[in-house]
């Protein structure tokens, strides 16, 4: 939160360079940010502004696979997409809003644990947030089936010390089964998107000077009131790039649903990879992407304004 | 008034403070971090509404004691007591105590008005307004009330660390280092001005710092702090005309210690030999009464002789003098090789050049007899007023 010192361009306060060597680097020196930015600068026109610009377009178009498509300006098709899949649209959002909660809860006392108490375990404790990384996104959701496999040891375990009634009861599973409710596709989420959290909050935390929490005890604050009063307000930046890094990705993902869910979890990411992938019905995929983007969008713009933490930042 | 606000409220008085009046006493207290000893048994009382300092170099234990003070730190033995009231195993937040950090911890997420009420809040008393207001305006940053630290002057944050200890009114204000940060210039006017508060406001100040004259300009009462002890307690008068160790001698000032052999008493004198020439010392002025000793004497005491001046002569040779306007440093070597530094006031007389015989004279009462088992150099190398403390080298 220390500013920065911003170093004016060397001659700019000098009034006007003398010769044309000077001019040069002056010039030079102007032009160094944008050529640092030049590489992304391509790079997003190419991966992402040009991709968006067709995906906007095809999900104006009429038309089908065989015959072609031709853009007709078919602005119906967005509410017709919201009315039909508003469901897993809505889905989406909760299960990704419950296991950005879910990520934060466990995120935050591993992080704190690993800023302020973890000592020589740092750095150990640093790699095993990643070491899920190590390998593929695909394999460790698989895995997770076999977790909570029915017949598994977590299943057995839930049944065990009754939690599974429990579960039952608040309507998160049905029967004995873990696999294929909400409750696993969540878990699954959860577990995916753990280190999106971790890592900012550990970063905004581990910038904390500790002196900070001894001024709060000697101003009479208890443990827990400094907590609340100091630590968590400087964390807010990280608490907020780790919701939205969970948030985001969580609310279009489409491999936990389809590999931990069944067809009454269905995301609206599968949505959209099956009307594209399956039902070839490219309008409609690309009309519930661009749904999508704007309502997290909207959500995002709304969370970081309410949070108030742009001046953290 | 600036300050009538804080004068006319009423002590704490909340139930887990009803003994804030009386002193701070610390009894045997130790410290040990593993194997190192950082507070060695130390005793020390501090009298309620003095300011007082422990002054000592890096790594002396002065910091380590006053976090001790705070509840910061857990005394391995010993015990931390306000008025009647033992505070040991007492939480930070528990204690009537506030600290002023060495480089402030002010919370930068809070603007100046809030990082000053954050403790009344805490505690929650009423009027927090009235009483910000008052604070602030006793460190003159009424204006910047609604700014964040972190856009503040060095010397602004430190008035606003100040700010938000004094306005708990606590038994004991800490103060670590609180000046260490600034430049001198700044410093100087510093310290001043928290001389002035304290004196406004009345509160008991401990003041932790390895600027000798710092202390000196400050404090009431100073202890000279040393590997985990306290080497000598006094008023800054005391300390700086009759050291009691080596080290107090060379770390309060600088000290002209010359090895010498006490021969025998002339009525409340010692008579003492120097290398062959004879000189005296009150008995009282010195730690020894027999055999050898360090024989000391301030610089500035020493005088250049004239004709026919009373008291102890020593004659050297000039070897350096360095005129500096208000006064001349010479050293001046001794026949036995001892270089002595002497402050000459300028008092019209020129300045003798190098190579000239010089004969010093200073009064017996301006002398110092010390152990000569002590090391002449302790505490000489410590001084470095202007080298910041690495940051919890004290402890």
């Amino acid at each position: 939160m220390t500013a920065l010192a911003v170093h004016p361009v060397p001659g700019a306060e000098d009034g006007p360079p003398d010769d044309a060597d000077e001019a040069r680097a002056v010039g030079r020196k102007r032009s160094t940010p944008y050529l640092l930015l030049l590489p992304a600068g391509v790079w997003l026109i190419i991966f992402f502004a040009v991709p968006l610009v067709f995906l906007l377009s095809q999900s104006l178009q009429t038309g089908s696979l065989t015959t072609g498509y031709a853009l007709t300006w078919n602005f119906a098709i967005y509410p017709e997409a919201i009315a039909q899949y508003s469901e897993q649209l809505i889905r989406s959002l909760v299960y990704a809003a419950s296991a950005t909660v879910l990520a934060l809860l466990i995120a935050y006392p591993l992080a704190y644990t690993i800023a302020f108490r973890a000592g020589r375990w740092r750095n150990l404790l640093l790699v095993l947030v990643i070491a899920p990384f190590l390998t593929s996104f695909l394999i460790r959701t698989l895995a997770w089936q076999n977790i909570l496999a029915t017949d598994g040891p977590v299943t057995g375990a839930l049944q065990a010390l009754g939690v599974t009634d429990l579960l039952r009861g608040i309507g998160l599973i049905d029967g004995n089964k873990l696999l294929g409710t909400p409750l696993a596709v969540v878990t699954g989420l959860t577990y995916n998107f753990l280190p999106f959290m971790t890592l900012p909050l550990y970063a905004s935390l581990e910038r904390i000077d500790p002196r900070l929490h001894e001024a709060a005890g000697d101003l009479y604050s208890t443990p827990w009131t400094g907590f609340r009063k100091v630590t968590l307000p400087l964390s807010m930046p990280g608490v907020v790039a780790g919701t939205l890094l969970t948030f985001i990705p969580a609310a279009g993902d489409y491999i936990n649903s389809q590999l931990l869910g069944s067809p009454s979890t269905t995301m609206i990411g599968q949505v959209v990879s099956g009307q594209f992938l399956r039902v070839l019905d490219y309008p409609t995929a690309a009309a519930l992407s661009v749904v999508l983007m704007l309502t997290i969008l909207a959500l995002v713009t709304v969370y970081v304004r309410r949070s108030g933490t742009e001046e953290l930042l | 008034m600036a300050t009538s606000a804080l004068q006319g409220a009423p002590m704490p008085t909340t139930d887990d403070r009803t003994t804030s009046d009386g002193d701070l006493r610390l009894v045997g207290i130790t410290k040990r971090f593993g194997r190192f000893t950082a507070v060695d048994d130390l005793d020390l009382t501090v009298p309620q509404g003095s300011f007082f300092a422990l002054l000592g170099p890096s790594g002396c234990g002065k910091t380590t004691t006053l976090r001790m003070v705070a509840g910061l730190e857990q005394p391995t033995q010993g015990q931390v007591l306000l008025g009647d009231r033992d505070v040991t195993g007492t939480k930070p937040y528990q204690r009537p105590v506030n600290t002023v950090f060495q480089s402030y911890a002010l919370f930068p997420h809070l603007d100046v008005f809030e990082n000053v009420a954050f403790g009344l809040r805490r505690r929650r008393k009423k009027e927090v307004k009235a009483d910000v207001d008052a604070v602030l305006e006793l460190v003159q940053l009424e204006h910047l009330a609604k700014s964040k630290p972190g856009l503040l002057s060095g010397g602004q944050q430190q008035r606003v660390a100040l700010a938000r200890a004094i306005v708990n009114r606590p038994s004991v204000l800490l103060l670590d280092e609180p000046l260490g940060a600034l430049d001198l210039k700044l410093r100087r006017q510093m310290q001043v001005e928290l001389k002035r508060i304290q004196t406004e406001v009345g509160l008991t100040f401990v003041h932790v710092t390895h600027d000798q004259e710092e202390a000196m300009t400050m404090a009431d009462t100073i202890a000279v702090m040393n590997g985990g002890r306290i080497e000598q307690m006094g008023s800054p008068t005391e300390l700086y005309e009759r050291p009691c160790t080596t080290f107090a001698a060379n770390f309060l000032g600088q000290s002209n210690l010359i090895q010498a052999t006490v021969t025998g008493t002339a009525g409340d004198d010692l008579l003492i030999d120097v290398h062959g020439q004879r000189v005296t010392l009150p008995r009282q002025r010195s730690t020894v009464t027999d055999g050898r000793l360090w024989l000391g004497v301030r610089p500035e005491k020493l005088r250049v002789a004239g004709p026919d001046d009373a008291g102890n002569r020593l004659t050297g040779i000039v070897t350096d003098a360095s005129f500096i306007g208000v006064a001349t440093y010479y050293l001046v070597r001794m026949p036995w090789g001892q270089e002595l530094t002497v402050v000459q006031q300028n008092d019209g007389t020129p300045p003798l050049p190098p190579g000239e015989p010089l004969t010093v004279t200073w009064l017996p009462d301006h002398g110092f007899g010390l152990d000569a088992t002590q090391d002449e150099h302790a505490g000489a190398e410590a001084i470095d007023p202007d080298a910041p403390a690495p940051a919890g080298a004290a402890r």
